[in-house]
């Protein structure tokens, strides 16, 4: 069964449009990350979701229903803000019983549901508190305990980890991928932190320019990007793209030459490129290894050597200028201005044609 | 620790002696004063308590304390209710709202006395507005400066709209402090406009209401201008606030020293007032920081 799905959804602010074109369809109960760099438009998109912001034209449902004309409090969705946004007057317990009082729910069953989310997110000791009197920390346990209680059909979180320290987000990490178990609800996720996305999501949304890049399973996402922005913003360090020249086919794998003459035998069938002209090759840092000068695909100078115990990450400086980020193991010896072999694994290459589109290496059927 | 402290007074040091200075050298010498007969030339004899025995023996004196509260019970509250109210429906970034802002502001730059003028010209019976009003409508005309019942609400009506401003503005800068996204959450909780007001808007405004009432109260404590000028706090003492009573006590009178036991007793009234609200205010919040 659907959850959410998003048809056509279009918001401009003024002359500046924000969101052009959204469509969207969520499983039941599927956790999804919204991706994407800072203004392209993931706040907005869920604002029209939960009922904040109205779109332009587009039609929003949820589970069979259409939303998009209901108040907010009328669709089924409960959304954690980014800055809490709760209510600083009232007890905790105020803060989760007051939707629902204004939904009508009888006494009893406020209080039952009010005491089950404490003890899951471990605040029954704060219900009595008000949110001043609360760390950080605490006060996202109570924004998201006042969106459990509701019960909604969708959960929408507005970069609920962006305000914690570096641990407490890992904590909290954690705890939400825990949390979602227990909850029979679909959630859609904000960030603009990758391994957020990647660890937490059933499927990612990237978002740039106004519109959605690509949807996919984090590692589709990964491996198989659609397009040299999702290449780019995915994976970090990010993927290398250096600019090359289609050559002649062999065995209908794309054979592509670097701008010093180097040859690239990739798995890219040629069958969906550009008959000639300009493309770009993307590699992965791990898929292009450190080895001695002289014997790799191609050679450069270490510029920045980055040690991150269980492997070195080189940024190296080839002789055209252009820069190609290499792994190497932890021990590696590489220093900062040494020429180092680059061995480059073109099996796993991908390749950009001139409007960015990607084309993957064809995957051995096992 | 003890270097702390020292700079610390160093920097209060200052205030503290204007403080003195302006307010309790005054504030003693008037009690000194007020246990003399005396006059406006300095002549003193020591009479003890008997001004205070006086005074709390004075009928007008009772009158007029009971006017000043009269005034203050009408005026406090509506003033606050009705400055919500403009508040509330003036925050908003239309330019329509901020012309009426501006508008209900400009009563109070004004002086005392044009405020008078303007609402003697709107109260004045035969020929003032409402009387031709009521007259074009067909109603006798009612003596708002003459009739005892009438010219305590009249001096309130006058004061509410001359006062308007500053609490109107306290009011919205304690809404502009309401973040956004409370109304969002309550909103998303399903609030309807009602229990959004009562359970959001008031509560955030719950520290501006009682500066509001504090200060309020003890500005209307204190009317003189308006009761002076718009009826000259007749007919017959019936307006008579108690500022304008120690007024004409003291420079119709001269009789400084009774006037001044007058002024102590006000003082320590308002003061004790101040301290009441002010212990009511904080009783519920302790909680809350
Ligand atoms: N109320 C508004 N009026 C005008 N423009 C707006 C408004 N809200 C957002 N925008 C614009 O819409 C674009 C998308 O904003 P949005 O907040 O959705 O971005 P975002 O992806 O959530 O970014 P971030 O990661 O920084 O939160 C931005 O360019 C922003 O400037
Ligand atoms: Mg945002």
């Amino acid at each position: 069964m659907t959850s959410l799905s998003l048809i056509d959804v279009r918001k401009s602010y003024g002359a500046t449009p924000v969101l052009d074109g959204v469509t969207l369809e969520m499983g039941d109960c599927e956790f999804i990350a919204f991706l994407g760099p800072s203004g392209s438009g993931k706040s907005t998109l869920l604002r029209i979701i939960a009922g904040l912001e109205m779109a332009d034209s587009g039609e929003v449902w949820l589970e069979g229903k259409r939303i998009d004309a209901l108040a907010p409090g009328g669709r089924g969705v409960a959304l954690v803000f980014q800055q809490y946004a709760l209510y600083p007057h009232m007890t905790v317990r105020e803060n989760m019983a007051f939707g629902l009082r204004n939904a009508k729910v009888p006494n009893t069953e406020i209080a039952a549901r009010i005491t089950q989310a404490a003890q899951t997110l471990e605040i029954d000791q704060l219900l009595d508190r008000k949110p001043g009197q609360l760390s950080g920390g605490q006060r996202q346990r109570v924004a998201i305990g006042r969106a459990i209680v509701k019960e909604p059909k969708l959960f929408l979180l507005d970069e609920p980890l962006s305000n914690l320290d570096a641990a407490l987000r890992n904590r909290t990490r954690v705890e939400l991928a825990q949390l979602r178990q227990r909850v029979r609800a679909a959630v859609i996720m904000v960030t603009h932190d990758q391994a957020e996305a990647m660890t937490l999501a059933d499927r990612i949304v990237v978002m740039n320019d106004r519109k959605i890049q690509q949807v996919g399973a984090p590692m589709e996402i990964y491996d198989r990007p659609a397009n040299r922005f999702v290449a780019r913003f995915v994976g970090s360090p990010a993927m290398t793209i250096l600019p090359a020249q289609g050559h002649a086919a062999s065995g209908g794998y794309a054979q592509v030459q670097l701008k010093n003459g180097t040859l690239i035998q990739t798995r890219v069938s040629t069958a969906d490129l550009p008959d000639d002209g300009e493309i770009e090759i993307g590699l992965r840092p791990e898929h292009v290894t450190v080895t001695a000068p002289g014997s790799g695909t191609i050679d450069g100078e270490a510029v920045i050597v980055e040690r991150l115990g269980d492997r070195t990450l080189v940024y190296a400086r080839l002789d055209d200028g252009s820069e190609i980020v290499a792994v190497d193991r932890g021990d590696s010896s590489v220093r900062m201005g040494v020429r180092v072999g680059l061995q480059i694994d073109g099996a796993c290459a991908h390749l950009f044609d001139a409007d960015g589109t990607c084309h993957h290496a064809e995957r051995d059927q096992l | 620790m003890m270097e702390r402290r020292v700079s610390g007074m160093v920097f209060v040091l200052p205030f503290i002696g204007l403080y003195c200075f302006l307010l309790i050298l005054p504030f003693v010498m008037g009690l000194w004063i007020s246990f003399h007969r005396a006059d406006l030339f300095g002549s003193r004899h020591w009479v003890g308590l008997d001004n205070y025995v006086r005074l709390f023996a004075d009928p007008v004196f009772y009158q007029a304390m009971g006017t000043t509260f009269t005034l203050a019970v009408l005026i406090v509250p509506a003033l606050t209710l009705i400055t919500l109210l403009l508040a509330l429906a003036l925050n908003r970034a239309s330019r329509s709202a901020a012309i009426f802002r501006g508008l209900f502001f400009s009563s109070s730059v004004l002086s005392v006395t044009i405020v008078t003028l303007i609402w003697r010209f709107v109260l004045t019976p035969d020929s003032g507005l409402i009387a031709k009003l009521l007259t074009a409508m067909g109603i006798e005309p009612l003596p708002f400066l003459s009739d005892p019942n009438l010219t305590v609400p009249a001096l309130a009506i006058t004061t509410i709209w001359w006062g308007l401003g500053l609490p109107m503005m306290l009011f919205l800068a304690g809404l502009q402090q309401i973040p956004q996204d409370m109304y969002e959450a309550a909103s998303l909780d399903g609030a309807n406009r009602w229990t959004t007001f009562f359970r959001i808007t008031l509560p955030s405004l719950r520290r501006t209401t009682i500066l509001v009432i504090m200060l309020q109260t003890a500005a209307q404590l204190q009317i003189f201008g308006q009761a002076q000028l718009l009826t000259q706090g007749g007919p017959s003492g019936s307006s008579r606030p108690i500022v304008l009573y120690i007024y004409e006590v003291a420079f119709g009178r001269w009789e400084l020293g009774y006037a001044i036991a007058a002024a102590e007793v006000l003082l320590l009234l308002i003061l004790a007032l101040m301290l009441a609200q002010y212990w009511l205010s904080t009783r519920g919040e302790e909680v809350q920081r």
